[in-house]
């Protein structure tokens, strides 16, 4: 983004707040809810128009985890880690990911195409154990099927570097 | 007032008094981690807590106020038992490394591990693997050794109005660092090492470049210097176990010469060449309307870098005098080189500071090389000079004492007081108002800027022009002088003051962060009176005065303010990139 843009960005998120008790997390949630995560060009940006401390957005950021500090990835991999599909095996499927693409939970692989997370019961512990890809409900997942699952997302290379 | 027991003994305190403050007026010590007397508590850590009759909580001393009629017990088998688990918990996620730590017999976490004599600890270790960061050369940081009681953090953003650190994620995750995980290098740090003087374990620390010392000191090409800062003389003694304030000068001269050093000079001989310097820039400006006013003093290298980063507006304000240790390491390479026929390079200046910022400025731009070399090599620390001149074998504390290299090491009393805040202007106005008047002072104290308040203001009369005043120590202090002389301009009203003194520690120098450990206002009046009674003792006691001064002017740099003294002697600011607070 270039600078001229960037600041509109910010002006067009911060000008509501300006003056409000409270305004920090407020621009913050609506920065994360536009871009999926908070980047950091904007964390300095905000800084200056509400003029306060990087340090402190940098507190509020992290002790929160709502907020990401980085770019989500294209398709994101939930790996349901309530009490059935931990039973049924999630930690496995946990680990085949990590195999195959690199990835813990809360991580993004680095050409953003991936990013997977743990969550609670996803409310069909019948299927378990359960991964979601982006809307895509995958049930009583083995760990041999992780491979053929990531592969249907999986774009060629060159098509990522063109897009 | 409130009155109330601790340990059945009777004790009467104003309101608000905590259980620990009330505790130590009847010699009950009750442990404490988190909090430090400079700082609000953070209950972070729970050691100080306490018990109160008829209640089954356990408050924590540190910031419980004493109520009316309490009953405290502050020592028994239970809370003791309490206690230990606080420190096996937290040793749980501490490193075991005590032997090779920066901190190594002067940790506080240490002291009461030893106290409390813990043996092992029950729980499953778990430490943190974060890296250490040595980027900005003057201080380290090592967030597997953070305790996490919020000490630095505080003083960083509310005493020193830097916000370099912050506490980044929470619970179990929480550790400190510059904000958004970049390098202290590129955060806005001013290196002023507050931090590592208010740190309880080894997570902060100064950079060490005692090694480079040593090492020149068996060079055999080097012909090694060095001076010491005004501030030192009073504090290496807490070292040696002498009492805050004794000033050690004479030892501290024989100790480096032991050490090996050929020409012990003293920083205090440069801070009478700054006043001189400083003063005829204030006289030029005030009396003879040339320059921008008010004045404000530079010798303090973490204020140089502040303004720099967040006040680049003043810096026509600022004095271009350099500091003194400065000065001292341009006339080390020049003026003694050339009147003993040794070869400059091979001049090798070593600064003993109260300061970590220091260690920066050395090489801060081209200015600090106007001897054609960096005029001083390195800078160590008080807490670095201490290890030395053990390592040396050295008996300080039966040591006979010594005196200097007289060239670039006489002083008089205006030098030695601008190791406390106050002491700048104090030793400014003596030499600037005999500059006015062409008279001897009648009386040379002005005790209205001495003292620990966080922003002196005040008035004098110099053949009849009043001079208004402003001396702010701790850079959040600051800001109040600062808005103040930006609103007057902007408004074009009557400038609030002519001359404005700025240290970036609390007490000035003698608070720096360099120095011994365990600081408080208590300790910094002391050491701070340890150099105004040297002043009062001594016969010469103003800058002007200074013989050793006097005749490098008539021999070498001819007058103040002329073109030898431009080039040795002051140096330049920029505005640095805006660096994000
Ligand atoms: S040295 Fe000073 S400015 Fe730098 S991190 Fe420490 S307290 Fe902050
Ligand atoms: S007040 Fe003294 S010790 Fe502190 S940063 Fe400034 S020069 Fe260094
Ligand atoms: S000293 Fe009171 S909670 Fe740490």
């Amino acid at each position: 983004m270039d600078q001229e843009q960037l600041r509109k960005e910010v002006d067009e998120i911060v000008k509501p707040w300006e003056g409000k008790e409270g305004n920090l997390i407020m621009v913050l949630h609506q920065i994360q809810n536009r871009y999926s995560y908070v980047p950091r060009d904007i964390s300095f940006e905000v800084a200056k128009r509400l003029n306060v401390p990087l340090a402190r957005i940098y507190e509020v950021i992290t002790f929160y985890n709502y907020f990401k500090l980085e770019a989500p990835g294209k398709n994101i991999v939930s790996v349901c880690l309530g009490t059935a599909c931990y039973l049924k095996g999630a930690p496995k499927l946990i680990d085949e990911i990590e195999k195959q693409i690199g990835v813990k939970p809360g991580e993004t692989t680095p050409d953003g195409q991936f990013h997977v997370q743990a969550v609670r019961c996803l409310g069909c512990c019948g299927l378990a154990p359960v991964i979601t890809v982006g809307q895509k409900v995958y049930s009583a997942v083995k760990p041999e099927q992780v491979a053929g699952i990531l592969a249907e997302y999986s774009e060629p290379a060159t098509a990522a570097a063109a897009s | 007032m409130v009155k109330a027991w601790i340990n059945d003994i009777p004790v009467e305190v104003e309101p608000n008094t905590t259980i620990l403050d009330a505790a130590k007026l009847v010699q009950v010590k009750i442990p404490t981690l988190c909090k430090h007397p400079d700082l609000k508590a953070s209950a972070g850590c729970g050691i100080c807590i306490v018990r109160v009759q008829g209640s089954n909580k356990m408050p924590r001393a540190c910031c419980t106020p004493l109520e009316e009629g309490m009953h405290v017990i502050t020592h028994d088998a239970e809370i003791v038992s309490v206690r230990k688990t606080v420190l096996e918990l937290i040793m749980s996620n501490h490193p075991d490394e005590c032997a090779t730590c920066g901190r190594n017999t002067q940790c506080e976490l240490q002291s009461l591990l030893a106290d409390f004599g813990i043996r092992e600890v029950p729980f499953d270790k778990f430490i943190p693997d974060l890296p250490k960061d040595a980027s900005n050369g003057t201080i380290v940081l090592e967030p597997r050794k953070c305790i996490k009681c919020g000490r630095c953090i505080e003083v960083c953003q509310q005493m020193q109005n830097v916000w370099a650190l912050s506490f980044l994620e929470r619970g179990f995750k929480t550790r400190i660092s510059p904000a958004g995980d970049i390098t202290l290098s590129d955060s806005p740090c001013v290196r002023c090492g507050q931090c590592s003087a208010h740190c309880p374990t080894g997570a902060i620390f100064e950079f060490d470049d005692s090694p480079k010392a040593w090492e020149a000191l068996g060079d055999p090409d080097l012909h090694c210097v060095v001076q010491i800062a005004p501030a030192v003389r009073v504090t290496i003694g807490e070292h040696f176990g002498f009492e805050p304030g004794v000033n050690l000068t004479p030892q501290i001269y024989a100790a480096l010469r032991r050490m090996g050093f050929k020409a012990i000079f003293d920083t205090n001989f440069g801070a009478d060449l700054t006043i001189i310097e400083e003063a005829s820039e204030f006289v030029e400006r005030f009396a003879h309307g040339k320059g921008t006013l008010p004045l404000i003093t530079s010798c303090c290298p973490a204020w140089v870098d502040f303004m720099e980063k967040f006040h680049g507006d003043m810096i026509d304000h600022f004095s271009t005098a350099k500091s003194p240790h400065e000065m001292v390491g341009a006339l080390a390479k020049t003026y003694y080189a050339e009147k003993n026929n040794i070869d400059p390079s091979k001049v090798f200046v070593v600064s003993i500071m109260p300061c970590t910022a220091k260690k920066y400025e050395i090489h801060r731009n081209p200015d600090m090389s106007s001897s054609g070399f960096q005029d001083v090599d390195i800078s160590l620390t008080t807490r670095e000079l201490a290890r030395m001149i053990r390592q040396s074998g050295v008996d300080f504390n039966s040591l006979e004492g010594e005196e200097c290299d007289h060239l670039l090491g006489d002083y008089t009393g205006a030098g030695t007081i601008f190791g406390a805040t106050g002491g700048v202007m104090e030793a400014a106005l003596r030499t600037a108002a005999h500059y006015v008047t062409g008279e001897k002072l009648a009386k040379l104290e002005f005790e209205n800027v001495r003292g620990i308040q966080g922003v002196k203001e005040t008035k004098i009369n110099v053949a009849g022009h009043e001079v208004r005043i402003a001396v702010a120590h701790g850079l959040a202090n600051v800001e109040y002088v600062i808005d103040k002389v930006r609103k007057a301009k902007e408004n074009g009203e009557e400038l609030p003051y002519h001359f404005i003194e700025v240290m970036a520690c609390p007490g000035g120098c003698v608070g720096g962060g360099g120095q011994p450990y365990g600081v408080t206002d208590e300790l910094r009046i002391k050491r701070a009176k340890g150099l105004y009674s040297e002043d009062e003792g001594l016969t010469l006691r103003c800058s002007h005065e200074n013989p050793s001064v006097i005749k490098l002017y008539d021999e070498y740099l001819g007058k103040p303010l002329g073109e030898k003294s431009h080039h040795l002697l002051h140096t330049k600011y920029k505005r640095l990139p805006v660096y994000q607070r």
